[in-house]
């Protein structure tokens, strides 16, 4: 509420004329929604997104998984991912629309490159991380490699994991949009480019408001789903 | 093989990656249904060789025989209660205690009855669905006891399990480790570097000497056991051997 009304006020003095006030911005949202524009953009923007998230998840858990439990596989990957890691994702795009052209397969590969390495990590590190002296415990009751695997290390690391996947996801929704506005502006991308360069300022703080609220409420959406599974199978702390 | 030995421990050295060397042709017959503590300054290699005896070291030499049979890892035959617990922290206590079950593929009813049984006997009746983080460290161990009890083996390996827990605890845990192996006749091996709980616990004590460690001497206790634990406390024998012990150890200090 506070940042609403520091936001209004911003926007009367006004700081400058690109700046709309919160109303403004509200109205213009309320538009964009009428029309069917946003619908639209968002019916774009969310492919990519999604197939994005779906392989980062998937392949990240795996992979950060499979380098928690294997030496030579941490050999192998894990500098690849360092390096994704602190790549910045605006030099690489060009080299992906090179290779992979300007359609959904280039804009999916950004939000894979972009998320995927910090759920490779935190899942990664939890796993390497397990606390040797459960490790130990597990093989003292005779447990299996694959009990150890199933038991201890995947329980204890799965809070890491969780945490890699909401920044993954956050990491998502930044890989969409930048991949809609450097390589051809499509969906929600589109929408903000078009309205800022004809000037129409509020319809673009809508825009960008409307991706960052989505985020903001798919990631703690997340959050939730996470606690609800800790709480199912009994852990508290 | 002598049936008089349960765990016999054959010129078992170790030296650690890094040329740590913890042990030193180490032997060493520990009798069944006893309980012989392992006593040593610190660093002198008593967790070294109860891990060694629990199969979770490997021996750099020498061979640990367990009813006759060389072992070449852990066996169900043994249990280990660990200095630091190692509870499952995202599990409540009836699942931990029921671990050692659970990896074995015991069904859970049949498992979770087992694991009540002796979450009683320890007395934490009434905190079976309770966590390890809303637990006390006297309790902590507790539930690693009953976790070590609750898959039947013949021999309990304790590694210091009262170091981190107070002095009154250690106490009260230390009279009902007495009472509950009374019923048992486990042979249990037991880490300490305390001599008046080596003393007050067990039958035989085995003297490490400094690293790298060798088995200087073995003490057999004559204390009757039958009175209160204040009377043994006070008994001629246990002052005795607190003293003699002493004496020993403390050739070791610098
Ligand atoms: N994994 C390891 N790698 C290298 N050195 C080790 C390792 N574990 C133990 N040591 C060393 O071996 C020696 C014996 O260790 P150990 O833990 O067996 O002693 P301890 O008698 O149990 O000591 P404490 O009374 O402090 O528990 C110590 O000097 C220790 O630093
Ligand atoms: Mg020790």
């Amino acid at each position: 509420m506070l940042v609403f009304g520091a936001w209004e006020i911003a926007g009367r003095i006004p700081i400058s004329l690109a700046f709309p006030t919160f109303g403004e911005t509200v109205a213009a949202l309320l538009a964009l929604i009428a029309d069917g524009s946003l619908i639209k953009a968002y019916a774009s923007t969310l492919q990519p997104l999604l197939i994005g998230i779906a392989v980062s998840a998937v392949v990240g858990v795996a992979a950060g998984v499979g380098m928690g439990l294997s030496r030579s596989l941490e050999w192998l990957a894990l500098p690849i991912f360092i390096i994704l890691q602190a790549a910045p994702l605006a030099a690489i795009i060009p080299l992906i629309t090179y290779i992979y052209g300007i359609g959904l397969t280039a804009k999916s590969l950004a939000v894979i490159l972009l998320a995927t390495p910090v759920v490779v990590m935190n899942a990664y590190k939890g796993i390497r991380n397990t606390d040797p002296s459960l490790i130990a415990m597990g093989r003292s009751f005779l447990g299996t490699r694959t009990q150890q695997i199933l038991k201890i290390m995947i329980p204890h690391a799965r809070g890491l994991i969780f945490a890699g996947l909401r920044l993954g996801l956050a990491m998502g929704f930044v890989g969409v949009v930048v991949a809609e506005l450097l390589i051809t502006p499509t969906g929600i991308g589109d929408l903000i480019t078009y309205h800022g360069s004809v000037a129409n300022y509020a319809e673009m703080y809508a825009s960008i408001v409307s991706i960052v609220a989505l985020a903001a409420v798919t990631i703690g959406a997340l959050e939730r789903v996470e606690r609800r599974l800790f709480r199912a199978t009994g852990a508290a702390a | 093989m002598d049936g008089k030995i349960i765990v016999d421990v054959k010129g078992v050295s170790k030296t650690y990656e890094g040329g740590v060397e913890a042990l030193q042709d180490v032997h060493l017959a520990v009798p069944p249904g006893r309980l012989t503590t392992f006593l040593g300054p610190s660093g002198c290699g008593k967790t070294t060789l109860l891990k060694i005896i629990a199969g979770l070291i490997e021996p750099t030499a020498g061979d640990v025989l367990v009813k006759g049979r060389r072992i070449s890892g852990p066996g169900p035959e043994r249990a280990f209660v660990f200095q630091d617990f190692a509870l499952l922290p995202w599990a409540n206590v009836l699942r931990n205690v029921a671990f050692g079950l659970e990896l074995r593929g015991m069904p859970v009813p049949e498992r979770h009855a087992v694991a009540r049984t002796y979450i009683a006997e320890v007395g934490l009746a009434g905190f079976e669905e309770s966590y390890p983080s809303q637990l006390s460290g006297g309790m902590r161990q507790r539930v690693g006891l009953a976790r070590a009890l609750a898959v039947d083996a013949d021999i309990l390996l304790m590694d210091e399990p009262f170091s981190s827990v107070d002095e009154q605890t250690r106490r009260k845990f230390q009279e009902d480790l007495l009472a509950l192996l009374g019923h048992q006749r486990k042979t249990v091996i037991f880490v300490t570097h305390s001599i008046e709980e080596a003393v007050y616990l067990s039958d035989r004590i085995v003297l490490l000497s400094r690293r790298p460690g060798k088995v200087s001497r073995v003490i057999e206790s004559n204390i009757d056991r039958s009175g209160s634990p204040d009377d043994i406390r006070r008994d001629r024998n246990y002052l005795d051997a607190v003293d003699e012990i002493w004496r020993t150890l403390k050739a070791y200090l610098p």
